[in-house]
C-alpha cells in the first residue's frame, strides 16, 4: 500500500472534481454530493491506517527509510529537477491521519451543519479541494511539491472564508488572508530559494543530507524566511491579523481549516526541516520566542472577547503558539503532539460552537447566551470535555501534550525559564478564558432573547456523533504519550524517535525527575486557578467583570480593541500601498511620463507651426527665395 | 569695335531692372515682361561675349534662351488668361491658396 | 523538411491569414455570418497547422529548423530566410492559438465593417507569425512594421471613445523606436560590410560582426529602445494603457497576447544576441528597470477604476518579470522568462476576453459599476477566478511555474533582485483579488447589473481552452519545456563564451596596451 500512497490525495481530488465539476453544475441531489465527499475522505482515512500499520511492521530505523513514491517529473529546467513525488515517513503519516481522520469527521457533521445551505454542493467541492492540498502539503516529499500544498490550501481558505459571499464582510476577510499569507509565502519562496541556489536540489532527503554543507549564516537566513512563511500560515506574530476574521466563513471551516489543519502546517514544516533548524541556533530562539509571546498576547485578547468563535480563534492562535515554542526549543514530538490533542479538543470546540449557533439561531454573542446546558446537553458534555483538554487537567490529553511541552521549555538546552514562564502564565489564562466562554454560554440564566431560548434545541445526531467522537478523542487521546515520570510510556514520542532522535536530547537524572513532577503540579495549579477565578467571575458574582473593566478602562479598552493591530496595519500597510499607487499613477505616470510624451507629440506640432509660417502662399515671397538661394549658390560656387 | 565690357553693362543693366521688376510690380504679366527681360539680358551678353572671344557657344547658347523664353512665356500666358477668367486682373498678391 | 504544396511549412503558416484576407476582399459584405465562419476556418487552419509543426519539431536537435531559404533583393544581400528553434516555435503556436480565441470573442461585438475587422486581423497575423520566423533582419524589420498597420486600424477604426489619440500614440511610439532600429540595421549592415566585404542581412552571419564596445552599446541601445518600448518597459510603458483602453477586445486579446511577445522576442532573439557584451554592460540597467516595471506597474495598476486598464498595467507588471529571468542570463531565468511570455498570453489574453464579455453586456468597464456579480453569472465569476489565479501565479496554474522559475534564476546571480521581484507576488494578489472581491463579492450595488446574462455556449467555448491550457501548463509545464530546453541551453552557452571572449580580448588589449 505504501507504493500507493497517492491514492490518499487522489480520493479527495476526485470527489472535488466530480462534486465541484459534475455535481454542482447538474444540480445532482444533496445525498449524492455529500456521499461522495464523505466516501473520499473516509477512503482517504482509511489508505492513512493502512499505511501506518504497514510502516509499524517495519524496525524503527527503517520506518525513516522508507523510498519516495515518484509519480512524474513536474518543473524541469535546467539543474532544477523536481517531481509530484510523496513521503511516506513517521512524521507524514502522523499528519495524514490527523488531517483525514478530523476531516472525515468534520465532512460528517457539515452534512447536518450547510444542509439548509444553497452552496451545500460548492462548500463540499471547496472542502475536498481543499483536503487533497492539505495532503500534498503534508505528504510531499519536496519543497515545491510542499509549496503547492501551502499555497493551496491558502487558496481554500480564502474560498471558504468568503463562501458566503453575497454579503459583504466575508469577502474582505477572505481577501484579508490571502494577502497576508501571501506575505508570509514570500518569505517562504526567498528561503526556497536560497535553499536551491546552494544546494541544487528541493527534494527533502537531499537537502537534509547536503545540509551540512551550508554556513551557518545561510541556514539561519534559509530557516528565518522560512519561519515567516510558518508565521503567516499559522497565525504567529505579526502574522495573525487574519485569522479571527476568518471567523466569517462557515463554523466547520473554522474547525478544520483554522484549527486542525492548515495552521499547523507552519508547525508541521518546522518539525520537518528540523535538520536545518538544529543547524541554526539563533532561529530556534527566534522561532521559540515568538510562540511564547504570540500565545501570551493572544491569550490577551482572548480575556476580553464576546464572540464565541473569535474566542477559539484567539484560542488557536495562542496554542499554535504553544507549538511553536516547543519546536523551537527542540522538542519537535512535543510540539506534533500538541499538534494532534489541539486538533481534537479545538476542532471539537468549534463544532460546539456551530452546534450552538445551530440551536440558538446563529447568535454567537456570549453575553446573550446562558442556561442552555440543559437545552443542548450533548453539546454542553462535549464541550466541557475539550475545554478541560485546552486547560491542561490531568487525565485530558491537553495536559499531557502541553505539560510536554512546557517541561521542555524549561529544561531543554535550547530552553529558557522566561519561555516556561511565558507558557505557565498563558496555561493559566487559557483555563480563565475558557471556562469563562464556558460558563457564560452554558450556565447562569439566558440573557438573550425569549423566542431564541424557547425554540433552542440540541442539534441533530449527524452532528453531535462527530463531536461525540472528538471528545472521546480530547479525552483519550492523550494516552499515547504519557510521560515517563509518570509511569506511562510515550508512545508518540518513540513513534517519531527515529526522525527526530539524533537531535532531541531530553535531560534524565533523578534530579529532574522530580522537577518536572515540580512543575506539573505548578501547572495544573495554575489551570484550577485560572478555573476558579471564572468561576468567580462569571457564576458567584456576574456583576464583579463589569466592575473591573470599569476600573481598568485603558487596558480593557486596549485588550477589546485587540491592541489596535488591526487599525496599524490597515493604516500603514493597506492605505499605505494604495496611496502610493494612487501617487505613482496621477502623479507620475500622467503628470510625468504621460505629459513627456504628449509633449513630445505637441513639440511636432509647434515645429510645424513655425516652418509653416514659411508658406506664405505669397507668390512674391517664393520668388524673393529663389533669388536669394540663387545669389547664395553663386556665392558659395564663386 | 565696341568694348565688351559696354555690351556686359548693357546687359547687366537689363538684367537688373528686370530683377526690380520682378520683385517691384504686381502684376503678373508685368512680372513676365520683367522676366523676358532678364533672360534678353543675358542672351546680350552671351552674343557680345561669344563674339568677343570668336567662338560660337554663346549664340547657341542664346538661341537655346530664346526658345526656352518663348516657350515659357506661352505656358505663363495661358496660365494668366485661365488665371484672370477667376481672378478678374491678376494681382499675384491675391493667388495665396497654397497658403500654409 | 517536405512542405505542403511544394512550399515550406512556415512559408504556408505566415502567408495563409494573407491569402485568407485576399480571398475575403470577395466575400460582400452583407455576408457577416460567413464572413465570420470563414475567418474562423482560416485562424483554425492556421492553428493545426502549427500544432503539426510543433509535433514534428524535433526537440533533441540544436538549431533553427524548418529553415527555408530563398535569396530575395540579391542586391543588397537580404534573402527571404526563415526558420523556428523551440523558443520561437512556441511562440508561433501561441499566435495562432490567440488569433483563434480572438476570433471566437469578436463574434457578436464588431458593429461595423466586419469584413475589414477580419481582414485587418488575418493581416495581422501574417506579420506576427513572420516576425516570429524571419532569420534576416531586413524580412524581420519588414514584418515588425507590417503588424503596425492593422493594429493602428483595429484601433483606430473599432475601438473606444479616444481611439483616434490611442492609435496615433501607439503607431508613433512604436515606429519611433522600430525606425530606431532600422537604422542600428543598417549601422550593422555596413559595419559587416566594412570588415568582411560581405553585405548580407544575414542574422547569424551579422552575430559575429567586430565592433568597439562603444558602437555596440550604441546598437545594443538603438534595437533596446524599440524592443523595450514594445515590451513595454519601463518608462515607456504609457502607450499601452491608452491602447488597450480603447482597442476592442480581440485587439487587446492580441496586442497583449502576441505583439507585447515581439517586443521581449526582440531581445532574445536580436538585442542580446548580436551585442553580447553591451547586453552584459547592460543587464543592471535593464534588471533595474524591469523590477520598477513589476512594483510600479502592480500598485498602480490596484488603484484603477477602470477594468481594462487595470489589466493593461497588470501586463506592465508581468512582462517586468519577463525581463528580469531574461537579463538574469541563467537557465532557468531565460526559460521560466519564455514559459512566462507563453502564459502571460494565455491569462492575460483571458482576462481581457472576460473583461470583453462584461463589457458586451454593460457597456462600461469602470469597477464601480459592478459588485456583487457572481451570485447573478456564476459560471463567468468562477473563470474569472480561475484566469485570475493564474495571472496571481498561485501554483497549480501556469503562472507559478513561470513566475518560480524566473524567480529563482534571478536568485541564483542576482539575489537582491529576486528578492524584490518576489515582492511582486503579493502586490499581483493584492490588485487581482481585490478587484475580484469589488466586482464580484458583497451585494448587487447596481441594479442594472440583476438581469445579467450568464455566458453562452459561444462564450464557454472560447474560455475552456483555456482553462485547460492553465492546468495544463501549470501541472505537466515539461512538456513545453522540453521544446525549448536545448535552444535556450544554446542561446546560454553562446552568450556565456562569447561574453568571456570578449573580457579576453579586453585583458589581452589592456595588457597589449600596457
Amino acid at each position: 500500500m505504501i507504493e500507493h500512497v497517492w491514492l490518499i490525495p487522489l480520493f479527495p481530488a476526485i470527489g472535488f472534481l466530480i462534486n465541484g465539476l459534475i455535481s454542482r453544475w447538474c444540480n445532482l441531489p444533496k445525498a449524492f454530493v455529500a456521499w461522495v465527499a464523505c466516501s473520499a475522505l473516509a477512503l482517504s482515512f482509511l489508505g492513512s491506517v493502512v499505511i501506518f500499520f504497514e510502516l509499524l511492521k517495519l524496525p524503527p530505523e527503517l520506518r525513516v527509510k522508507v523510498p519516495d513514491v515518484i509519480l512524474f517529473d513536474w518543473v524541469v529546467s535546467g539543474d532544477l529537477r523536481t517531481v509530484i513525488g510523496y513521503k511516506v515517513d513517521p512524521l507524514s503519516i502522523v499528519m495524514a491521519l490527523v488531517v483525514t481522520g478530523v476531516s472525515f469527521l468534520i465532512h460528517v457533521y457539515s452534512v447536518g451543519y450547510m444542509h439548509d445551505d444553497p452552496g451545500f454542493t460548492r462548500y463540499f467541492s471547496y472542502l475536498n479541494l481543499f483536503v487533497f492540498m492539505m495532503l500534498n502539503l503534508v505528504l510531499a516529499n519536496n519543497f515545491l511539491l510542499m509549496f503547492l500544498g501551502w499555497e493551496g490550501v491558502g487558496l481554500c481558505s480564502y474560498l471558504l472564508i468568503g463562501f458566503w459571499f453575497e454579503k459583504e464582510a466575508p469577502p474582505l476577510a477572505g481577501l484579508k488572508a490571502f494577502i497576508v499569507n501571501r506575505v508570509g509565502d514570500f518569505g517562504f519562496l526567498i528561503g526556497l530559494f536560497l535553499i536551491f541556489s546552494k544546494l541544487g536540489t528541493l527534494v527533502f532527503d537531499e537537502v537534509f543530507a547536503k545540509a551540512h554543507l551550508l554556513d551557518p549564516w545561510t541556514v539561519t537566513l534559509i530557516t528565518l524566511m522560512l519561519f515567516v512563511g510558518a508565521a503567516g500560515k499559522s497565525a504567529q506574530l505579526p502574522l495573525y491579523v487574519w485569522l479571527p476574521d476568518a471567523m466569517e466563513g462557515p463554523t466547520p471551516v473554522s474547525s478544520l481549516i483554522h484549527a486542525a489543519t492548515m495552521v499547523t502546517a507552519g508547525v508541521y514544516m518546522v518539525a520537518r526541516c528540523h535538520v536545518l533548524y538544529e543547524m541554526a541556533p539563533l532561529s530556534m530562539m527566534v522561532v521559540a520566542t515568538v510562540g511564547a509571546l504570540t500565545a501570551i498576547f493572544a491569550a490577551s485578547m482572548a480575556l476580553v472577547q464576546v464572540d464565541f468563535k473569535r474566542i477559539l480563534a484567539y484560542s488557536t492562535i495562542s496554542q499554535l503558539g504553544y507549538m511553536f515554542l516547543a519546536v523551537g526549543v527542540g522538542a519537535y514530538s512535543a510540539g506534533m503532539f500538541h499538534l494532534m490533542t489541539h486538533a481534537f479538543f479545538k476542532a471539537l470546540l468549534f463544532l460546539a460552537a456551530g452546534s450552538v449557533m445551530h440551536g440558538l439561531a446563529g447568535e454567537l454573542d456570549i453575553r446573550r447566551m446562558g442556561q442552555i446546558k440543559e437545552k443542548m446537553p450533548v453539546t454542553f458534555w462535549t464541550f466541557l470535555l475539550a475545554a478541560l483538554a485546552i486547560a491542561g487537567i490531568p487525565g485530558f490529553s491537553g495536559f499531557f501534550s502541553k505539560d510536554e511541552i512546557l517541561w521542555n521549555a524549561f529544561s531543554s538546552p535550547k530552553g529558557h525559564i522566561l519561555l516556561w514562564l511565558i507558557g505557565l502564565i498563558t496555561a493559566g489564562m487559557t483555563a480563565f478564558y475558557m471556562f469563562r466562554l464556558c460558563f457564560m454560554a452554558f450556565f447562569g440564566r439566558f440573557r438573550g432573547d425569549h423566542e431564541v431560548f424557547h425554540h433552542a434545541h440540541e442539534s441533530p445526531p449527524i452532528m453531535t456523533i462527530p463531536m461525540i467522537v472528538l471528545a472521546v478523542l480530547s479525552v483519550i487521546g492523550g494516552y499515547v504519550g504519557i510521560p515517563h515520570v509518570l509511569g506511562g510510556h510515550n508512545y508518540f514520542h518513540d513513534f517519531l524517535s527515529p526522525l527526530f532522535k539524533v537531535h532531541e536530547n531530553l535531560p534524565h537524572g533523578e534530579g529532574s525527575e522530580k522537577l518536572e513532577l515540580l512543575l506539573m503540579a505548578v501547572s495544573v495549579v495554575v489551570a484550577l486557578f485560572g478555573i476558579s477565578l471564572a468561576f468567580n467571575l462569571y457564576l458567584r458574582n456576574p456583576e464583579l467583570p463589569k466592575k473591573l473593566s470599569e476600573k481598568w478602562t485603558k487596558a480593557y479598552k486596549v485588550l477589546w480593541n485587540k491592541y489596535y493591530v488591526d487599525e496599524i496595519y490597515g493604516f500603514i500597510f493597506v492605505e499605505g500601498s494604495k496611496g502610493f499607487g494612487r501617487i505613482l499613477w496621477h502623479n507620475f505616470d500622467e503628470a510625468v511620463i504621460d505629459r513627456t510624451v504628449n509633449w513630445i507629440g505637441s513639440l511636432m506640432k509647434v515645429m510645424g507651426a513655425g516652418l509653416r509660417l514659411f508658406q506664405t502662399g505669397f507668390v512674391r515671397d517664393y520668388i524673393v527665395g529663389i533669388l536669394v538661394g540663387a545669389l547664395i549658390l553663386m556665392l558659395l560656387i564663386l | 569695335m565696341i568694348p565688351l565690357e559696354l555690351y556686359l553693362l548693357v546687359s547687366a543693366l537689363l538684367f537688373v531692372i528686370g530683377i526690380i521688376g520682378v520683385l517691384i510690380r504686381r502684376e503678373a504679366i508685368v512680372i513676365f515682361m520683367s522676366i523676358e527681360m532678364m533672360l534678353s539680358a543675358v542672351g546680350i551678353a552671351l552674343v557680345a561675349a561669344s563674339r568677343a572671344y570668336e567662338a560660337l557657344d554663346g549664340m547657341i547658347l542664346a538661341f537655346l534662351g530664346m526658345t526656352v523664353a518663348a516657350s515659357e512665356a506661352a505656358i505663363g500666358l495661358a496660365i494668366f488668361v485661365l488665371l484672370h477668367r477667376s481672378y478678374k486682373g491678376v494681382k499675384v498678391d491675391d493667388i495665396n491658396l497654397l497658403k500654409g | 523538411m517536405e512542405g505542403i504544396l511544394g512550399l515550406g511549412w512556415l512559408t504556408v503558416l505566415i502567408f495563409l491569414p494573407l491569402v485568407g484576407a485576399a480571398v475575403l476582399l470577395f466575400f460582400p459584405r452583407r455576408c457577416e455570418g460567413l464572413i465570420k465562419w470563414f475567418t474562423l476556418g482560416v485562424t483554425l487552419l492556421n492553428f493545426i497547422l502549427s500544432v503539426i509543426v510543433f509535433a514534428k519539431f524535433d526537440d533533441s536537435k540544436v538549431g533553427m529548423q524548418f529553415v527555408e531559404r530563398f535569396p530575395w533583393i540579391r542586391a543588397w544581400g537580404a534573402e527571404y530566410y526563415l526558420g523556428i528553434d523551440g523558443i520561437s516555435l512556441l511562440l508561433v503556436v501561441l499566435t495562432t492559438y490567440l488569433m483563434v480565441l480572438s476570433v471566437l470573442s469578436s463574434w457578436s461585438s464588431v458593429e461595423k465593417a466586419l469584413k475589414e475587422y477580419m481582414i485587418a486581423f488575418l493581416l495581422l497575423e501574417t506579420g506576427m507569425i513572420g516576425t516570429f520566423c524571419a532569420l534576416d533582419l531586413l524580412l524581420f524589420y519588414l514584418f515588425w512594421e507590417f503588424t503596425l498597420i492593422p493594429m493602428y486600424l483595429i484601433i483606430g477604426i473599432w475601438g473606444g471613445p479616444r481611439r483616434v489619440y490611442a492609435a496615433i500614440k501607439f503607431f508613433l511610439y512604436t515606429m519611433a523606436g522600430s525606425v530606431l532600429m532600422l537604422v542600428a540595421i543598417l549601422a550593422l549592415y555596413f559595419l559587416h560590410a566594412k570588415s568582411s566585404g560581405q553585405y548580407t542581412f544575414d542574422l547569424f552571419v551579422l552575430y559575429n560582426t567586430p565592433m568597439s564596445i562603444k558602437t555596440a552599446l550604441l546598437l545594443f541601445a538603438a534595437f533596446s529602445l524599440a524592443f523595450a518600448i514594445k515590451v513595454p518597459m519601463f518608462p515607456f510603458h504609457t502607450w499601452l494603457p491608452d491602447a488597450h483602453v480603447e482597442a476592442p477586445t480581440a485587439g487587446s486579446v492580441i496586442l497583449a497576447g502576441v505583439l507585447l511577445k515581439m517586443g521581449t522576442y526582440g531581445f532574445l532573439r536580436f538585442a542580446i544576441p548580436l551585442f553580447p557584451q553591451a547586453a552584459k554592460e547592460a543587464q543592471m540597467t535593464i534588471l533595474v528597470l524591469a523590477l520598477i516595471g513589476i512594483i510600479y506597474g502592480a500598485l498602480v495598476s490596484m488603484m484603477q477604476d477602470d477594468l481594462k486598464k487595470l489589466v493593461a498595467f497588470s501586463s506592465v507588471s508581468h512582462l517586468g518579470f519577463v525581463m528580469l529571468g531574461m537579463f538574469a542570463f541563467t537557465h532557468q531565468g531565460i526559460q521560466g522568462s519564455v514559459y512566462q511570455m507563453l502564459n502571460h498570453g494565455v491569462s492575460t489574453g483571458a482576462l481581457f476576453i472576460l473583461v470583453g464579455m462584461i463589457y458586451e453586456r454593460r457597456h462600461t468597464r469602470l469597477i464601480k459599476e459592478f459588485g456583487g456579480l457572481a451570485k447573478i453569472m456564476p459560471i463567468y465569476a468562477t473563470f474569472f477566478m480561475i484566469v485570475a489565479l493564474s495571472s496571481i501565479g498561485l501554483p497549480g496554474t501556469n503562472g507559478f511555474v513561470g513566475e518560480f522559475t524566473i524567480l529563482l534564476g534571478t536568485f541564483k546571480t542576482q539575489p537582491v533582485f529576486g528578492i524584490l521581484g518576489a515582492t511582486g507576488v503579493i502586490f499581483a494578489a493584492a490588485y487581482m483579488l481585490w478587484m475580484m472581491k469589488r466586482v464580484f463579492f458583497g451585494e448587487v450595488t447596481n441594479e442594472e447589473n440583476e438581469a445579467l446574462k450568464d455566458l453562452n455556449k459561444r462564450e464557454i467555448i472560447t474560455l475552456i481552452p483555456i482553462v485547460i491550457m492553465i492546468f495544463w501548463m501549470g501541472i505537466y509545464p515539461k512538456f513545453f519545456f522540453q521544446k525549448m530546453d536545448l535552444s535556450v541551453d544554446a542561446f546560454l552557452k553562446d552568450l556565456q563564451t562569447r561574453q568571456s571572449l570578449f573580457v579576453e580580448k579586453a585583458q589581452i588589449e589592456k595588457l597589449g596596451g600596457r
